[in-house]
């Protein structure tokens, strides 16, 4: 008995949507046995991490805090993946996106205007998208792969910021600590309701859901980044360039992850510290996925993500769950999705390996 | 007395995909030593059943003899065992090795070099194949690389040989050969089947046929007696309809004039364009014949502007537009339809409707300041379909839901819908039923009356004898001088598709078995 993999003749849209549903359920399954091995009530935890911060409404403005940056990301990543443009570097390009609007801030300091904060915003588009840009040059001159170049790229972008919260930026009144002066009313993300962490940041990620969902389904634009994610020959019929989609795809998924580097960095920190990178950018990954390279969808898929990592902080206090719990449950997520979409898309059979004469 | 001849028997052979019947309760008896013809459409099912036969599917009912003994054949390997060799239509060959180790890789069990090139060698002098099995398979025509295959099988000393249009890709001289190989092969008591669009050759080799259409037998003949035209009919089930050729058509000034194109390629085994030089007329249908591989599909390239040339020589009209990129071309009226379906001149998960972006868009205002209006988009989709008869639920079915011929109707009528005053096109009728490619000849007909160019790349010597008013031959990236149909011979034309270099090394190959 052999086991094969066929590919299915047609795929059912259910199956499809249905997917990422079944990889949350298989890894709530798993974690629950999980943790119950582990010796902790795995029922509970489970609840606690996926269903408890859904139930509580003061809990929500910080689940949105927590998708914005996740979301943003993942809609500027899934424009990209679905021209086969494997930009895996978006943590750097969100660090790169956060120095470019700090450098603003710092050389703004004690300025006031209403026309800082949108400078601020659009150093860090520059900035991600610049730093997004090195790997499309690479890929479309000399033919290297994207997936390492943005990965490493990544690095370098850490330690350039080790570097500059340590050397030339170092806050002159901060005791020494590694990170820059705090940033001023004028450079700050405003808030948008009283007592709680939802700002403005939240909003702008809206609005990029949507202008991404207009462009990908309405404008020839979207229309060229899938066709040349689908079917390279019919994109050079079209008139459509692959060096062209590379590099316009890139810079888009790179401006964006700059935006959420900057906005996080604004809105949360108030200021550039080493601390600021918590790999939102390899997150957004998972996202993406998550959300079917969907604009709509990875905004689904960025709320489920952010409730696990809500959920997880309230596991970690009620049920004593450790931290490593938080990364656990997103590399499972990934896992489950990755394994269902394959039955998605294939069939599993089970034949004899050899022929046999019926009697 | 019947249990000694029968070879293979089919009995209510049934195979569903989803909703859609491959083969309904399909039922043929072949002899031994017969050559046995399978004639159908395109979807009529003739792949999937010898597919069952070969084990490469497996029946959901029926039964099959093979013998006198019931046997289910759950694998090309338990197949090739039982006797039962097969020849697809594309051929699985590694381009850099030699033909021996070709076969070499393709044996179920490893042989003994030398004594696999002992065999090799005994089989083509047996059936007087020219073959050098030490040449490497990329320097091979692909008649040679055809013989390959069918030696792989007669290595298994087949009783039963399944052929899946072998034809379609051979010169006249190539297809002559390979019906002696097959005429022997049956004398000898293999018995052959015989897929075939082509009704004369099937006339000619075989002694019986079974039709099939929509995935049931509709009959039986002995293709010597019926005449194609009653054959076609059956298989079609329908009056054909004659392709209505305006006879002494006086084509106007030149249109698209190509002068020393020269195109270097950068696929590993693609071929080189040395100065090709044509034009075609206002009002006519200019062919260009040739084996696949010569350089066709580069020309195309070249001509859609996927691959860029010097300007000057490509012009539309007396406009320089050799460097313009395919919307400019299409803007200034040259449509240009490449040979593949899917994912070249459509993209085969996209809806009818978004696949009329793809290359309507400039012609048919389908998109306003790079947003794209869906709904002329749609009603591009339904007016094509509509004019074309493309069988289908609507401008929202995915592409890859048509079968092959409704989506070739689809392209096409993309296309002819736009009025190009130049329209490419390559194979246009290939793979494509008997009705789908009358409809598509009589439509680019009639765009030529209507006084535009076309231009047609086929290997289909009837449909450029029947359709085209001058042709050209391509081989090895060069064009031949201009033939004015009804004044050249087949034989002529067969001849320079084989081109001078191929008829030398023909003769080479077969210095080399004379020993």
């Amino acid at each position: 008995m052999r086991i094969r993999l066929e590919p299915r003749k047609a795929q059912s849209p259910a199956a499809l949507y249905g997917a990422p549903v079944a990889a949350i359920a298989l890894t709530m399954l798993t974690g629950m046995v999980l943790f119950t091995l582990m010796g902790f009530r795995g029922g509970t935890a489970v609840f606690e991490i996926f269903i408890e911060p859904l139930l509580e409404p003061e809990r929500w403005p910080d689940i949105a805090v927590k998708a914005s940056p996740l979301v943003m990301i993942a809609t500027g990543l899934a424009i990209g993946f679905r021209a086969n443009v494997w930009n895996i570097g978006a943590e750097g390009q969100y660090i790169v996106g956060a120095i470019a609007g700090t450098g603003v801030a710092l050389a703004t300091y004690g300025v006031d205007g209403w026309w800082v904060l949108p400078l601020m915003l659009l150093a860090s588009i520059i900035g991600g998208a610049a730093w997004a840009a090195i790997p499309a040059i690479l890929r479309i001159r000399l033919k290297v792969s994207e997936i390492l170049t943005s990965l490493m790229l990544t690095y370098v972008a850490l330690q350039l910021l080790y570097y500059l919260v340590r050397g030339p930026w170092r806050d002159p009144e901060g005791y020494n600590f590694p990170q820059t002066r705090m940033f001023d009313e004028a450079q700050t993300m405003p808030n948008l309701l009283e007592g709680t962490q939802l700002h403005a940041g939240v909003l702008l990620t809206l609005i990029a859901v949507l202008i991404a969902w207009f462009v990908m389904s309405r404008t020839l634009s979207g229309y060229q980044v899938r066709v040349v994610g689908l079917a390279p020959m019919a994109a050079r019929l079209g008139g459509f360039s692959e060096k062209r989609t590379v590099m316009m795809t890139m810079l888009v998924s790179g401006a964006l992850a700059g935006l959420a580097g900057l906005i996080e960095c604004s809105a949360t920190f108030g200021q550039l510290t080493p601390q600021f990178p918590v790999n939102y950018g390899f997150t957004a990954i998972i996202v993406a996925f998550l959300g079917r390279l969907h604009p709509i969808g990875v905004l689904v898929g960025g709320v489920a993500l952010a409730t696990s990592y809500i959920g997880a902080d309230i596991a970690q206090t009620a049920s004593a769950l450790p931290q490593a719990a938080t990364g656990l449950i997103q590399a499972m997520m990934l896992f489950f999705l990755l394994g269902v979409d394959i039955l998605v898309v294939n069939r599993v059979r089970l034949r004899p390996s050899l022929a046999q004469h019926a009697p | 007395m019947a249990e000694t001849t029968t070879r293979l028997e089919l009995s209510g052979i049934t195979k569903r995909f989803g909703e859609v019947l491959a083969n309904d309760g399909v039922s043929l008896v072949a002899r031994k030593g017969e050559i046995k013809a399978l004639i159908g459409e395109n979807g009529a099912g003739k792949s999937t059943l010898v597919k069952i036969i070969y084990g490469v599917q497996q029946a959901d009912a029926g039964e099959m003899r093979f013998e006198g003994a019931h046997v289910v054949v759950t694998s090309p390997r338990a197949a090739r065992k039982l006797g039962i060799g097969m020849v697809f239509q594309h051929f699985s060959l590694f381009e850099p090795m030699t033909v021996l180790e070709n076969i070499a890789i393709g044996m179920d069990q490893a042989l003994d070099r030398r004594k696999l090139e002992r065999e090799v060698t005994a089989i083509l002098a047996a059936y007087a194949l020219p073959l050098d099995i030490h040449r490497h398979v990329d320097t091979l025509s692909v008649g040679e690389r055809q013989r390959i295959e069918i030696v792989r099988c007669l290595l298994q000393k087949p009783k039963l040989l399944i052929m899946d249009e072998p034809t379609s890709v051979l010169t006249p001289q190539e297809a002559d050969q390979l019906f002696d190989t097959l005429r022997k092969l049956a004398s000898e008591g293999c018995t052959v089947l015989y897929i075939s669009h082509k009704l004369n050759e099937i006339k000619a080799l075989c002694a019986s046929a079974t039709i099939l259409r929509g995935g049931r037998v509709v009959g039986e003949c002995d293709p010597r007696i019926e005449t194609p035209r009653r054959i076609a009919e059956m298989m079609i089930g329908a009056e054909l309809a004659h392709v209505e050729r305006a006879r002494g058509r006086t084509p106007g000034g030149a249109r698209l004039v190509v002068e020393r194109l020269s195109v270097s390629t950068d696929e590993p085994f693609g071929t080189k364009l040395e100065a090709i030089s044509f034009e075609a007329r206002a009002g006519e249908i200019l062919g260009i014949a040739g084996v696949a591989g010569n350089g066709q599909k580069e020309l195309m390239l070249a001509l859609s502007g996927e691959t860029a040339a010097p300007a000057r020589a490509v012009r539309l009209d007396g406009a320089a537009i050799g460097s313009l990129p395919p919307p400019a071309r299409r803007k200034r009226g040259l449509c240009a339809l490449p040979e593949e379906r899917n994912d070249h001149a459509a993209v085969a998960t996209f809806s009818l409707a978004e696949n009329t972006l793809l290359t309507a868009r400039e012609r048919k205002a389908l998109s306003a300041k790079g947003v794209i209006k869906t709904g002329a988009m749609r009603d591009y989709a339904r007016r094509v379909i509509d004019a074309f008869k493309v069988a289908t639920t609507g401008a929202d079915a995915p592409a890859r839901s048509l079968s092959g011929g409704n989506l070739q109707k689809f392209v096409v009528g993309r296309e002819i819908l736009q009025e190009p005053q130049v329209l490419v096109v390559d194979q246009p009728t290939w793979g494509v039923d008997a009705g789908a490619a009358a409809a598509i000849r009589q439509a680019l007909v009639d765009l030529a009356g209507r006084g535009s160019a076309v231009i047609l790349v086929s290997q289909d010597l009837d449909e450029l004898l029947s359709l085209c008013d001058r042709l050209y031959v391509m081989n090895d990236g060069r064009l031949s001088r201009p033939l004015t149909v009804g004044e050249a011979s087949i034989e002529e034309i067969g001849l320079l598709m084989g081109g001078v270099h191929g008829q030398t090394d023909k003769a080479h190959a077969r210095g080399d078995h004379a020993h």
